[in-house]
C-alpha cells in the first residue's frame, strides 16, 4: 500500500486530471473530488501526477482532494461472472440499474461479484492440510452454471503449503476457503475469488501450439479462412458491411467453452439486441442456454472514453482467467478502432506528438501487446486452455490502409475483410475472398482431414481458385459483355455463382442455415464443386451452356443450404447423389450424338 | 458577491476566453460574460486549472476586448428549465426564447449533457413508423427509437423530405401522443422559415419545440444546441411519456463548429482537421435516441447531414454511419432527373427494420419484398451500366426487362408528391406491380406463396 496522504487537484482537462500527489505509481488508482471519481495514473512529473478519470469530470474543480488507493485497476475473478453484463470497470450493469436507474450515476462503486450468493464448493480430491499447492493450482470446484464448472484457483502470485482447506459446502465469495503458508511463512487466506491487475497478462506454464480450428458454423469463415482456438483474427469493415452481424454470429455459434462479448465504444442498441436475444438461444453443442457460458462487457459509445480504453484489458483478463481453468475462451471485441480512438483522445489531451492521423506513436505496440494475450497455453494447473481474440476494426471511410487496420494486419493471422461492394449486393456475410486470408489453413487442414474429409484442403483450394477465375472473367464481361466468353468460361461464372449463393452466402436469420456443422459445410462444398465438374465435362462433349443453365437441379443446389438442416445429412447426401444423376441423361444424349457423328 | 465575481480575462481567441487567477472553478460550470455594451453572453468552463480557466462563449467572442469584458463564474452546471409549456415554443441553443415570448417558468432543471444511458435499461427499437414515403416505408423502414440519418448534399431537398416525414409520420393503428423536437444548427433563415411555416400549415406547431441557430448566429452555440434540444426531448419522452421525433439539421455545421473550437484549443487533429474525439462527441448526441424499458415514450432521431462534395467517406457521414442505425442517402443524379424524393436505393440502409415489419406490424411479405426490390434493382443497375458500354441491342430479353424495371422503380416507387402520403399497403402494391414486370423465376428472394398471391403477370397472361 502507498503511504502517501491525500493530494489536491491542480488541473481538469476533459478526462485528464492533474493532481499534486508525490509517490504514486504509474497505473495506481486515484479517487478524486467530492463525487469520488476513480481514475488511474498515466504520467508522473515531479510532484505532479496525471490521472485519467474513468467517468465524466464535469463539476470537478482544482483544489478538490485526490486520494491514492494503492492498487492498479484489477478484475475480481471468481464464480458469478457468467451470464452477467459488466461495464469496462467490471461494475455489474444490472446492479447499477437497481442503484441509479436508467442513467449511470457517477461515483458508484459496486462489487463485481455478488457477495450474498452462496456457491457449492467441492474441494479437489487429494488436497488437504499439509498439501503443497503451486501458484494457479486447482483448489476445488464450484458449479457456476448448469454447463460450466468453475475451478477455484490458487492466485498466480501465491504458492506454499495448505494450512487448511474448507470441506464441501456452501460458501459466499467472501468466506475464506483455504489458508496457504508460503516460503516466507506468511499465511494467505484464500477465498472463492481473487483480484488480478487487468493490464498485466496472467502467467501460464508455457505456450502450446494451437492445433484445432474454432468452429463458428459460418462457412466462409470455417471452410475458407479458418481461425484456430488460441488464434488472433480481425474483422475490418466499413459501416454497413455487416461487421456486427458477423461478430454476433461468432458469439452465438462458436464451439468455445466460454464466450466473452466486448462492446467497446459501439451502439447501445446492439448490446440490447444481444441481451434480449441471447437468453432465448440454445447452445448447439450442449443444448443448454447460451448465456450459461457467455459474459458481456459493455462500454458503449456514449459511456466515458477512458473506461472504454480500460475495457479491452478487463475483457481479456476475464478471458485469461477462464483459460487458466482449462477452457477454450473466445473474446469478440467490437471494436478495436473505438479503443484506439480512446487512446488517441487521451494522447491528444496530453499533447503527445501524433504520428498517423492523430494516433500516438505507441498505438502499434499497444495493439501488439493486447493481441499477444491470445494463445493456447499449458496452464499453471497443468491443463490446457486457450484465448482466441477476434477484433472488429472500423476503418474510417472503409480504407484498410489506415493505421489501426494496417497495424492489426501485422499482428493477426486470420483476416476476415468485409467488403462494402458485397454488402451492397446483399451478399452476407460480406467476407471478401480476395482480401481475406488465414495463416492457419495448413493446421486446420489436418483437423478437417482427420475429422471430416481428407479432400478438404484440395476442395477448398479448388473452390477459391474458381472464385478468383470468375472475378477475372467478370471484369471482361463488364468491358465487352458476356458474349465474348467461351462456353467453358461462362460455366466458370455459373460455377462461382453457385458457390457464392449456395455456400458463401449464409443468412443469420435463416433458422436452418444460421449454423452450419463442419460435416454439412464440406458436403455442400463437395456437392457444388461436383456439380461444376459434371457441367464442365458436358461442355467438353459439346453440350451448350444454355441447356445446363436450364437444369432445375441448379436452383435446388443453391437452396440446399436452407433445405437440409445439420440433422439431415442423410437426406443431403442423397440429394448430392441425385445431382450426379441429373447430368446422366445429357451425358447419354451427347455421347451418342458424338458417336453417331463419328 | 464572491471572490469569483466578475474578472477580466487575459486572452481571447476563436470563441474562447482565457481567465487567469480564479482557482477552484469547476469544469462544465456556467459562466456569464458581460461585454463593453453591458450585454450578457453565455459561456461554459471547458478546462480549468489553478492558473487559468478556459471559457467557451456560445455567443462567440466577436466584439470582446480584454479591458472591458467581465466574466462571472456562476458555480452551477449548464442546465435548462423544462415544463409542458415547451410545446409550440422557439428557443436558441442555450434555451432562451427566440419567439418574443417570456422565458419558460419551471421547477425542473436538467443538465444539458445528460448522463449515459445504462445499456441494460434500453429496449430495442421496434414498432413501424409509417412515414408515407414509399422508399423509406418499403425498403428502409423507420422504427420507434431508431436513429436514421439523411445523408444529403448541398442543394438537395433534404429539408423538404424531413418536413414531409414529420408531417406524415404515424404509427399504424395507434393514436399515440407525439412531439417533434426540431434542432437547426447553422441553417439559413429561409430553411428555418420553411420548417416553421410547414409545421404551422399542418397544424402541428403546437406539438413542436424548435431550437434554432441560424447561419449568421454564433457558431459555438451549435455545440450546445443539440444537447439542449435532446434534454428537452428526453423530458418529453421519459417524463411525459411522449413519442418524440427529433430532427437535427445540419450535423455538418455542428461538426464544423466542433473543429473550429478544437483548433482554437490546440487539440491534435485526426482526419481533415476534425478532432480525434469527433466520433465520441457525435455518439454522445446520437446515442440519446432510443427507448427505455418500462417507459412509455421514445426518441426517434433523424439527423440531416450534407456530405461535403457528396463524399460518403468524409469523416462526418462516415462516423455518423458507424453510430446510427442505417442511413437514407439522397442522390444528386436522381435529383437532376427531377425525381423527388431522390432516395438512392443502393447505399441506403435501415439496420433495425426487421423488428418493425412483417406479419403483425406491416404485412407478412414486407421483409421479402424489400429484399427482392433491392436485389432486382441492384441487378438492374448492373445491366444499365453494361448497356451504357455495349448498347441495349446486345442485351438479352431478361436484361431488357431489368432496364425497364429500373426505370419504373425510379418513376413509380421512388417518385412521389410532396403531399402524397402513401400507406404501407399502397407502397407494397406498387412494389408488386413493378416486380410483376420480371419473370417469377428471377424473383428468388420471395416465397412461392408470395408469388402466387401478389405476382400479377402469370394471371394477366392467363386472362388475355
Amino acid at each position: 500500500m502507498n503511504a502517501a496522504g491525500p493530494g489536491r487537484i491542480v488541473e481538469v482537462n476533459g478526462p485528464i486530471v492533474t493532481v499534486n500527489l508525490p509517490q504514486v505509481t504509474i497505473g495506481e488508482q486515484v479517487r478524486v473530488g467530492e463525487l469520488a471519481l476513480v481514475g488511474e495514473v498515466i504520467e508522473r512529473d515531479g510532484e505532479r501526477a496525471v490521472v485519467q478519470i474513468y467517468e465524466s469530470t464535469e463539476s470537478l474543480a482544482p483544489g478538490q482532494t485526490a486520494i491514492p488507493l494503492g492498487h492498479p485497476l484489477a478484475a475480481e475473478l471468481g464464480p458469478g461472472l457468467l451470464g452477467n453484463i459488466f461495464d469496462g470497470l467490471q461494475r455489474p450493469l444490472t446492479k447499477i440499474l437497481e442503484l441509479s436507474g436508467d442513467r449511470i450515476a457517477r461515483g458508484l462503486t459496486v462489487a463485481p461479484l455478488d457477495r450474498a450468493r452462496q456457491w457449492h464448493f467441492e474441494p479437489a480430491a487429494g488436497l488437504g492440510a499439509g498439501s503443497t499447492v503451486a501458484a494457479g493450482a486447482v483448489l476445488g470446484t464450484v458449479p457456476e452454471t448448469e454447463t460450466i464448472i468453475h475451478r477455484i484457483l490458487v492466485p498466480p502470485d501465491v504458492s506454499g503449503v495448505l494450512v487448511n482447506l474448507a470441506p464441501a459446502g456452501d460458501y459466499n465469495v467472501e468466506q475464506v476457503i483455504a489458508q496457504v503458508r508460503d516460503g516466507d511463512r506468511v499465511e494467505h487466506p484464500l477465498k472463492l475469488y481473487h483480484r488480478w491487475p487487468v493490464r498485466t497478462a496472467r502467467p501460464y506454464g508455457r505456450r502450446d501450439q494451437a492445433g484445432v480450428p474454432l468452429i463458428t458454423g459460418q462457412r466462409v469463415l470455417d471452410t475458407f479462412f479458418p481461425l484456430l482456438k488460441g488464434g488472433r483474427a480481425a474483422v475490418p469493415g466499413a459501416f454497413g458491411a455487416g461487421k456486427t452481424m458477423v461478430q454476433q454470429q461468432i458469439a452465438r455459434w462458436s464451439n468455445a467453452g466460454i464466450m466473452i462479448y466486448l462492446g467497446c465504444g459501439e451502439r447501445g442498441n446492439e448490446l440490447v439486441e444481444i441481451l434480449e436475444t441471447f437468453p432465448q438461444l440454445t447452445d448447439p453443442y450442449t443444448g443448454r442456454l447460451l448465456m450459461e457460458r457467455t459474459l458481456l462487457v459493455a462500454n458503449t459509445s456514449n459511456m466515458p472514453v477512458v473506461a472504454r480504453e480500460a475495457s479491452i484489458y478487463m475483457g481479456v483478463t476475464l478471458a485469461e482467467y477462464y483459460r487458466d481453468q482449462g477452457y477454450d475462451v473466445v473474446m469478440v471485441a467490437d471494436s478495436i478502432s473505438r479503443w484506439a480512438e480512446a487512446l488517441r483522445e487521451v494522447a491528444g489531451r496530453l499533447e503527445q506528438m501524433p504520428v498517423e492521423e492523430g494516433h500516438p506513436a505507441y498505438l502499434a505496440s499497444r495493439l501488439a501487446t493486447f493481441y499477444e494475450r491470445a494463445g493456447r497455453v499449458q496452464t499453471l494447473a497443468g491443463g490446457y486452455g486457450s484465448v482466441s481474440l477476434i477484433g472488429a476494426v472500423s476503418p474510417p471511410g472503409g480504407d484498410f490502409s489506415e493505421p489501426v487496420t494496417s497495424h492489426t494486419k501485422e499482428i493477426v493471422q486470420t483476416f476476415w475483410a468485409l467488403s462494402k461492394e458485397l454488402a451492397d449486393a446483399r451478399h452476407y456475410p460480406a467476407i471478401d475472398w480476395t482480401e481475406s486470408y488465414s495463416g492457419y489453413v495448413d493446421t486446420a487442414a489436418n483437423w478437417w482431414a482427420e475429422n471430416v474429409d481428407r479432400h478438404w484442403s484440395a476442395r477448398r483450394a479448388e473452390a477459391l481458385s474458381l472464385l478468383l477465375q470468375s472475378d477475372e472473367l467478370a471484369r471482361i464481361v463488364n468491358l465487352v459483355g458476356p458474349e465474348a466468353l467461351s462456353p467453358a468460361q461462362r460455366w466458370v461464372l455459373e460455377g462461382a455463382a453457385l458457390l457464392k449463393e449456395g455456400l458463401l452466402q449464409q443468412s443469420a436469420l435463416d433458422e436452418v442455415d444460421s449454423f452450419c456443422s463442419p460435416d454439412r459445410q464440406f458436403t455442400l462444398l463437395d456437392l457444388l464443386l461436383d456439380l461444376y465438374h459434371q457441367g464442365r465435362n458436358l461442355i467438353d462433349v459439346g453440350v451448350p451452356v444454355q441447356r445446363l443453365l436450364q437444369l432445375p437441379v441448379l436452383g435446388r443446389a443453391r437452396r440446399a443450404k436452407s433445405v437440409y438442416s445439420n440433422g439431415q445429412m442423410v437426406e443431403l447426401r442423397a440429394f448430392a447423389a441425385e445431382v450426379r444423376d441429373a447430368f446422366q441423361p445429357l451425358h447419354l444424349e451427347y455421347a451418342s450424338t458424338r458417336e453417331n457423328s463419328a | 458577491m464572491r471572490e469569483k465575481d466578475y474578472r477580466l480575462s487575459s486572452a481571447v481567441r476563436g470563441g474562447l476566453l482565457f481567465v487567469r487567477g480564479v482557482p477552484g472553478v469547476a469544469l462544465g460550470d456556467r459562466v456569464a460574460v458581460r461585454d463593453h455594451a453591458g450585454r450578457i453572453r453565455n459561456g461554459q468552463v471547458i478546462r480549468t486549472s489553478d492558473e487559468v480557466v478556459l471559457v467557451q462563449v456560445f455567443e462567440g467572442t466577436d466584439g470582446l476586448d480584454l479591458e472591458r469584458t467581465w466574466t462571472r463564474f456562476l458555480e452551477q452546471p449548464f442546465e435548462i428549465g423544462l415544463s409542458r409549456e415547451l410545446m409550440g415554443r422557439i428557443f436558441n441553443g442555450v434555451g432562451q426564447p427566440r419567439d418574443d415570448r417570456p422565458p419558460l417558468v419551471s421547477g425542473i432543471r436538467r443538465n444539458v449533457n445528460g448522463s449515459p444511458m445504462n445499456p441494460v435499461a434500453r429496449t430495442r427499437p421496434r414498432e413501424f413508423i409509417q412515414t408515407g414515403i414509399s422508399t423509406i416505408d418499403g425498403l428502409y423502414s423507420l422504427v420507434r427509437g431508431q436513429k436514421l440519418p439523411i445523408f444529403s448534399g448541398p442543394g438537395l431537398p433534404h429539408n423538404r423530405l424531413a418536413a414531409q416525414i414529420v408531417r406524415q409520420s404515424r404509427i399504424i393503428g395507434a393514436q399515440a401522443r407525439f412531439a417533434v423536437v426540431f434542432a437547426a444548427m447553422g441553417v439559413s433563415y429561409a430553411d428555418a422559415r420553411f420548417f416553421q411555416e410547414d409545421f404551422e400549415r399542418d397544424g402541428v406547431l403546437g406539438n413542436v419545440v424548435m431550437y434554432i441557430n441560424l447561419a449568421d448566429d454564433p457558431t459555438i452555440e451549435r455545440l450546445i444546441l443539440p444537447r439542449t434540444a435532446l434534454t428537452a426531448a428526453e423530458y418529453l419522452a421519459y417524463d411525459l411519456g411522449m413519442h418524440v421525433m427529433v430532427i437535427l439539421t445540419d450535423i455538418t455545421n455542428y461538426a464544423e463548429a466542433l473543429r473550429e473550437v478544437a483548433m482554437a484549443r490546440g487539440d491534435v487533429p485526426a482526419r481533415k482537421g476534425y478532432p480525434g474525439y469527433l466520433y465520441s462527441d457525435l455518439a454522445e448526441i446520437f446515442e440519446r435516441a432510443g427507448r427505455i424499458r418500462n417507459r412509455g415514450g421514445s426518441i426517434t432521431m433523424m439527423p440531416v447531414l450534407s456530405m461535403p462534395s457528396d463524399d460518403i467517406t468524409h469523416p462526418i457521414p462516415d462516423l455518423t454511419g458507424y453510430i446510427t442505425e442505417g442511413q437514407i442517402v439522397l442522390s444528386r443524379e436522381l435529383h437532376g432527373q427531377g425525381i423527388y424524393p431522390p432516395v438512392d436505393l443502393l447505399p441506403s440502409l435501415s439496420r433495425v427494420m426487421k423488428d418493425g415489419i412483417g406479419a403483425g406490424e406491416t404485412r407478412e411479405d414486407h421483409p421479402r419484398v424489400a429484399n427482392q426490390i433491392y436485389a432486382s434493382y441492384a441487378r438492374a443497375i448492373e445491366v444499365r451500366n453494361l448497356a451504357s458500354i455495349i448498347g441495349t441491342e446486345d442485351l438479352s430479353e431478361t436484361d431488357r426487362q431489368y432496364l425497364e424495371f429500373a426505370k419504373l422503380i425510379e418513376k413509380r416507387l421512388v417518385t412521389q408528391g410532396e403531399d402524397e402520403d402513401r400507406s404501407i399497403v399502397e407502397t407494397l402494391t406498387i412494389a408488386w406491380q413493378l416486380l410483376s414486370l420480371l419473370p417469377p423465376d428471377e424473383l428468388t428472394r420471395v416465397r412461392e406463396a408470395d408469388l402466387a398471391k401478389y405476382h400479377r403477370r402469370e394471371q394477366s397472361a392467363e386472362v388475355p
